[in-house]
């Protein structure tokens, strides 16, 4: 395995919104607006200037209060939003878990997502069908294969979701607080099938509230506060002073 | 030319999740309906039936005289145009409408679009069976020789509705007042789209407006080809083309330029 080259590498990366910081409800004011003085957005920087290397194998936490933009990072990261400035190298397959059934028609049965998510991921029907009985197994889910998801409880949505979402092994796997859904016996289950990954190779960022949950899994961490990079290194420094971060000490976000 | 090779090679890996998203709204349209799949070829039977009965004594006036068989020349402009129409309106809201899935997984975003052109498109063959129904009830002879030159007007039309459906869903994302303007200019379009009269009949301006209606091209051509036995002329091959080419080429520009774009507007 060539240890030199990072699977991910995130270099110099900003994001910009823009805020409209009044609301026009109509054509009219919008151009009354317009004609005095132009139309004010706010800027606000969701994340600035962040680089951060992953290297192939890594377990990556990711930490900071909400809002911080660890979401928006990892949107940039599996290709959702376009950074304002900077750049994102991805070397690998992505499998994204965030947030959990996004490919999912409520209206179809689960037989039915099993497929349409599958090839949202862009997996072909054949390797779907070689793969239907892991995916059944691991969800628990056989007696209810043939039930719309609407009548799903949202326990169940996220156990299937998580069983199409690995039923491939990934080059590299972003979870974004995915494990606080589900009874503790399928948190473990997962867990489980995230550590077996990992020994097969996959690399995994993980987002999480739970300080003890990253502790336990993460071999490194970064922490981020209001869109910058504040720590990044071995997971044992940066959660015991993550630990002891007062909201006084936070960093302000960047306005232009 | 690598973006090209890469946009292709991009559509081909997703090539089955445009297989499943048509098998879904097809399952979904007739679920819960006892006929099911026969209202494709119902509902256009219907309403051509509708329109034959209004245009044939209310309006008699209206049609003019002297198109032979007007029940397979009124079908024909029906369904071509209601290809148009439900593909277009259908692609313009197909984008906004798969927000929540493009804020969360990356999907080349012109999937929807084109899901949808093509849905109308399955549609579109179930319902010429209602065209074969109208021809087999009104005894008209098809012939063969020039009917299969009628897949040109269609592949080009499915590629001009494309197009317009592509500029639309992006049109749609920042300016949602397009929906409306589009529903008015599409009855507008009818009346404009020789579905119910013929114009040579028209007076000369009349005559020349709708010349310059693309959906007159595409709706005569077929015409053409299977309801007067003639095949294609020239202008008609080649005014299809240039209206598909051009329609395809803006449609696929403004939507690549605006693609980054849509999931901060959504």
């Amino acid at each position: 395995m060539n240890q030199q080259q990072p699977i991910i590498s995130v270099d110099h990366v900003s994001m910009r919104f823009n805020l409209a910081k009044e609301k026009h409800e109509s054509l009219k004011e919008y151009f009354v607006a317009l004609l005095h003085g132009g139309v004010r957005f706010d800027e606000f920087f969701a994340l600035s200037d962040v680089s951060l290397d992953i290297m192939p194998g890594d377990f990556y936490g990711l930490i900071g209060l909400n809002g911080s933009g660890k979401s928006t990072l990892l949107k940039i990261i599996s290709g959702v939003y376009k950074p304002s400035a900077g750049k994102v190298t991805v070397r690998g397959t992505i499998a994204p878990l965030i947030e959990l059934g996004a490919g999912f028609d409520m209206d179809l049965t689960a037989r039915e997502n099993i497929y349409l998510n599958g090839t949202v991921l862009g997996y072909t029907p054949k390797y779907i069908d070689s793969k239907f009985e892991d995916i059944v197994e691991f969800s628990e889910l056989r007696e209810f294969l043939d039930v719309p998801l609407k009548n799903y409880s949202s326990g169940m949505v996220a156990r299937l979701a998580f069983a199409v979402a690995t039923m491939t092994k990934p080059d590299i796997l972003i979870a974004d607080e995915i494990l606080s859904v589900g009874d503790f016996l399928f948190q473990q289950k997962c867990e489980k099938r995230m550590a077996e990954l990992m020994s097969g190779g996959t690399t995994v960022i993980l987002v999480s509230h739970s300080i003890e949950q990253i502790e336990r899994m993460c071999n490194k961490v970064a922490w981020l506060d209001h869109g910058h990079l504040r720590r990044n290194g071995p997971t044992a420094e940066v959660t015991a002073e993550y630990k002891h971060f007062e909201k006084k000490d936070s960093m302000k976000a960047d306005h232009a | 030319m690598q973006s090209i090779k890469n946009s292709l090679a991009g559509f081909w890996k997703y090539r089955y999740l445009l297989q499943n998203l048509i098998t879904r709204d097809f399952k979904l349209k007739y679920r819960r309906s006892v006929l099911g799949v026969a209202w494709s070829i119902l509902n256009p039977l219907l309403t051509c039936l509708v329109m034959f009965l209004v245009f044939d004594s209310i309006m008699r006036g209206l049609r003019g005289e002297g198109i032979p068989n007007f029940a397979g020349f009124l079908i024909i402009g029906q369904l071509l145009f209601n290809f148009f129409r439900e593909s277009t309106s259908m692609a313009m809201e197909s984008v906004l409408k798969n927000a929540p899935l493009l804020r969360k997984v990356y999907i080349p975003k012109y999937i929807f679009p084109m899901e949808k052109v093509c849905f109308a498109m399955v549609n579109c063959a179930f319902s010429f069976i209602a065209l074969v129904i109208v021809f087999v009830i009104t005894w008209t002879p098809v012939t063969f020789a020039t009917a299969w030159m009628a897949l040109y007007p269609l592949i080009m039309l499915f590629f001009f509705s494309l197009g317009i459906g592509l500029l639309l869903s992006a049109l749609y994302v920042f300016v949602r007042d397009i929906m409306h303007i589009w529903e008015v200019f599409c009855t507008l379009l009818v009346y404009a789209s020789a579905i119910f009269y013929d114009p040579e009949t028209l007076s000369g301006i009349m005559q020349k407006l709708i010349h310059i209606n693309p959906m007159y091209w595409f709706i005569t051509a077929f015409r053409s080809c299977v309801l007067w036995g003639e095949g294609l002329t020239l202008s008609m091959v080649v005014v299809c083309f240039l209206c598909a080419a051009v329609s395809m080429t803006v449609g696929v520009i403004v939507f690549k330029k605006n693609q980054d774009k849509f999931v901060l507007y959504m």
